[in-house]
C-alpha cells in the first residue's frame, strides 16, 4: 500500500523529469549525429572541433561568462555581506530580487534606451563636458547589463551562507586573536565559499547561452554559444549543428558544476 | 591576597529599557576555579562575554590585571573562550583548529606543531590531529575546544556552560578532568553553568546569580551550608525551607517548637526562614524525636531513600535516609542545631557577611555538615 502511494507522488516529478529533461537532452544528443541531408554522422562534431570559428567563438563565450561571472562576484559578496549587517536585511534583500520579477526582454529594452545616442547614460555625459558616447552595442555594454541581470542570483545564495553561518565561529576567531580582515579571510570566506560557488552555478552556465543580450546590446559583435544555438535552428536550420553546440554547452555545465562542487574533506577517515 | 586577575567594577549592562546584568561586582584570583551559577537568563553568559570582549559595558570597568580593558578588542585580549557549541571550524583539521591562534601570531612553524601536539596530549586526543571535526564526537569535540583554548597560554580560560551537551556520565568524566586541567595548568577558569551540582564539584568559589545579580559568593560548603536567601538555598541542592521565628540569639522556633540554632545577631521576634538539608535529617523513634511526622511516600535513589513526610502543622519534610521508611508510619525525625541554618528576609550578601563575623569567628566547628 504504501508503496504504491509512494509511486504516486513520483508522478508528477516523474513526468516532469521524463518530458523536459531526459527527452530534450535525449533528442539533441540524437540530432547532433545527423547533417542537414538527415544521414547518420559525426561530421557535426568534427566540424565543430576543427573550426577555427566555432572554437574561437567557444572560448569567446567562456571569457565573457568568465568575466559576467566574475564581476558578478565582485559585487555581489560585498553586497551580500553588507546586507546581511543591516537591521531589516530581509527587506533590502527583497529590493535586491525585485527586479528578477520583470522579464529580460523589457530590462533589455529599458537599457537600450538608457543607453542610446539620446539616452539618460549620454545625457549625463553631456552634462559634464564628456560628450555623447558610443554606449550601446559595445562589449563593455553587453557585460554591464549582463552583470546587472545575473547579480539576484549571486547574492541571494551568499546571503543564505552568510545568513547559515554560526556567528559563534567570529566570535571564536576574535577570542583566538584574529582582527577583523584576518576572521574575514580565514573563517567567513571559506565558510561561505559554498554560497559563492552556488552563485557560480548559476550565473557561469546561463551567462555561456546569453543571445537576447548579445543581439540587443551588444549589437551582435560578442557571437556566443547561444547566438550560435539560435543561428543554426532559425536561420541556417541546421539543427544538427545547433545540437551538437547544445552538447558542448551540457557538456560545459558538466565541467563547471563538478569544479564548483563540493570537494572531499580533506584530512583522515572519518569515523 | 595577590592581585587579582580580573575585576568587575560596578558593571552594568542594558539593553534599551532592558537591563541584564545590575552593578556586578567581583574579583578573580589568579589560578582559581570560578564558576557563575544561575538559571538560563540570569545573565551569567554576560558576564563572560563582556571579560571576553564581545559585548560592552554599558557602564562600569572590566579590569585584567589591574588595567581597564573596556575598551580592548576581544582579539587583544589576554583571555580565551570555551564556547556552549564548541565552536570549533568546520573547513580545518582538528590541528589546523588547535593552531589556528597560534599561526595568527605567526609563529614559526616547528613552535606550532609542537605546542598543537601537546595540547592535544594534555586533553588526551593526541592522535586526532588529522580528523576533520565532523568525524568527532561531542566529547572530543569539548576536548579540541579546551585545547584550541589552552593553546594560547592564556592567564584567564572562560568556559561557557562547555559540558551542557554531554551525556550525564560523560560530563561527570570531563568535570574531574576540568579540574585536573586548571590545577595542572594553575590558570584562572571561569565557569558558566546552571548546574549546581557541576558548580559545587569543580569551584573554588561560586557567584550565585538571580536576574542580574550576584546574590551570594563563596566556596562551595559555605554556599550549601549557609545560603544567603530562599532562591540560593532552593537552587543549589535539595532542601527543607520552613517558616520560623527568631526566639534569641541561637534559638529559633519553627514546626511548633523551639529549637538550639547556630545563628545569631538576628533580632528578636524577626520572622524568618530555617533551610534544613533532607541528608541532615536523622529518622528515629518519635520518643527521642525533636519532631514527628507521617510518611507519605518514598522513592529509592540507589545510595539512598528519598523520604516525602508531612508534620503535624502540615509543612512538607524531604529527608534521605540510608533505611527505608513505611507509608503512612509515624516517624520522628532528629537533626542537630548546627544542621539548621537560618534565613533573613531580604538580607544582602555584605549585612549576611558582617553578622556572620560578630559570632562565627570563635567557633568554626559548626562548619561541618
Amino acid at each position: 500500500m504504501t508503496n504504491r502511494k509512494t509511486w504516486l507522488y513520483f508522478i508528477p516529478y516523474g513526468l516532469w523529469l521524463a518530458l523536459f529533461v531526459i527527452a530534450p537532452v535525449g533528442l539533441i544528443i540524437y540530432q547532433s549525429f545527423f547533417d542537414l541531408g538527415h544521414h547518420f554522422t559525426v561530421a557535426n562534431y568534427s566540424t565543430y572541433f576543427q573550426s577555427a570559428t566555432y572554437l574561437k567563438m567557444t572560448l569567446n563565450s567562456v571569457w565573457y561568462a568568465f568575466l559576467i561571472t566574475l564581476f558578478t562576484v565582485l559585487i555581489s559578496y560585498p553586497t551580500a555581506y553588507f546586507l546581511h549587517q543591516l537591521k531589516h536585511r530581509q527587506f533590502w534583500l527583497l529590493l535586491v530580487i525585485l527586479p528578477t520579477w520583470i522579464n529580460i526582454l523589457l530590462k533589455a529594452y529599458a537599457f537600450i534606451g538608457i543607453f542610446s545616442q539620446a539616452g539618460l547614460a549620454n545625457q549625463f555625459l553631456t552634462f559634464i563636458g564628456i560628450g555623447p558616447q558610443q554606449i550601446l552595442f559595445t562589449n563593455a555594454s553587453f557585460i554591464f547589463v549582463a552583470t546587472y541581470i545575473q547579480i539576484p542570483f549571486m547574492i541571494l545564495p551568499i546571503f543564505n551562507a552568510l545568513d547559515d553561518l554560526n556567528p559563534a565561529f567570529i566570535n571564536a576567531s576574535k577570542d583566538l586573536g584574529a582582527s577583523a580582515w584576518q576572521t574575514f579571510h580565514r573563517v567567513i570566506f571559506p565558510l561561505t565559499l559554498p554560497g559563492v560557488k552556488a552563485g557560480v552555478q548559476a550565473v557561469f552556465i546561463p551567462s555561456l547561452s546569453l543571445f537576447m543580450l548579445t543581439r540587443l546590446i551588444g549589437g551582435n559583435k560578442v557571437i556566443t554559444l547561444g547566438t550560435a544555438i539560435e543561428e543554426h535552428f532559425l536561420t541556417t536550420m541546421n539543427w544538427g549543428m545547433g545540437s551538437t553546440i547544445g552538447v558542448v554547452l551540457i557538456v560545459a555545465m558538466i565541467i563547471v558544476m563538478t569544479l564548483t562542487g563540493d570537494q572531499k574533506p580533506k584530512g583522515g577517515t572519518p569515523r | 591576597m595577590t592581585q587579582p586577575i580580573i575585576t568587575l567594577r560596578n558593571v552594568t549592562k542594558r539593553y534599551g529599557t532592558h537591563t541584564i546584568l545590575k552593578n556586578i561586582n567581583l574579583t578573580l584570583e589568579s589560578g582559581k576555579f570560578y564558576t557563575l551559577l544561575g538559571p538560563s537568563g540570569c545573565g551569567k553568559t554576560t558576564i563572560l562575554r563582556t571579560i571576553a570582549g564581545f559585548t560592552d559595558a554599558t557602564d562600569g570597568d572590566v579590569l585584567f590585571a589591574g588595567d581597564r580593558i573596556n575598551d580592548v578588542p576581544a582579539n587583544k585580549r589576554n583571555v580565551n573562550t570555551v564556547f556552549q557549541d564548541y565552536a570549533l571550524f568546520p573547513h580545518m583539521t582538528v590541528a589546523e583548529n588547535v593552531a589556528f591562534g597560534l599561526t595568527l601570531k605567526k609563529r614559526p612553524k616547528p613552535e606550532i606543531a609542537e605546542r598543537v601536539a601537546q595540547a592535544l596530549k594534555l586533553v588526551q586526543l593526541a592522535d586526532y590531529g588529522d580528523r576533520e571535526i565532523s568525524a568527532l564526537s561531542g566529547g572530543q569535540q569539548q576536548r579540541i575546544a579546551i585545547a584550541r583554548a589552552i593553546v594560547m597560554e592564556p592567564q584567564v580560560l572562560l568556559l561557557d556552560e562547555p559540558l551542557s551537551a554531554l551525556d550525564a556520565k560523560l560530563r561527570r568524566q570531563m568535570q574531574y578532568e576540568l579540574r585536573d586541567l586548571q590545577q595542572r595548568l594553575g590558570i584562572t577558569f571561569l565557569f558558566v553553568t546552571h548546574d549546581q551540582e557541576e558548580a559545587l564539584a569543580m569551584s573554588d568559589e561560586i557567584f550565585v546569580m538571580s536576574q542580574g545579580e550576584v546574590l551570594q559568593s563563596g566556596s562551595p560548603v559555605d554556599i550549601y551550608d549557609e545560603p544567603i536567601n530562599h532562591f540560593v538555598a532552593d537552587f543549589i541542592g535539595e532542601s527543607n525551607i520552613l517558616p520560623g521565628k527568631m526566639i534569641a540569639d541561637f534559638q529559633v522556633a519553627f514546626g511548633g517548637h523551639q529549637f538550639e540554632c547556630a545563628d545569631a545577631g538576628i533580632p528578636v521576634n524577626e520572622a524568618v526562614e530555617i533551610v534544613i538539608r533532607p541528608e541532615d535529617l536523622t529518622l528515629t523513634d518519635p520518643a527521642n524525636a525533636k519532631l514527628t511526622v507521617t510518611i507519605d511516600t518514598q522513592l529509592f535513589r540507589g545510595d539512598y531513600y528519598e523520604i516525602a513526610a508531612t508534620d503535624s502543622l502540615g509543612n512538607d519534610w524531604l529527608i534521605h535516609s540510608v533505611n527505608p521508611a513505611e507509608d503512612g508510619e509515624s516517624v520522628g525525625i532528629t537533626f542537630r542545631p548546627q544542621d539548621l541554618h537560618v534565613m533573613r528576609f531580604g538580607e544582602k550578601e555584605a549585612e549576611f557577611d558582617a553578622r556572620l563575623e560578630t559570632y562565627e569567628t570563635e567557633d568554626e566547628s559548626h562548619d561541618e555538615p
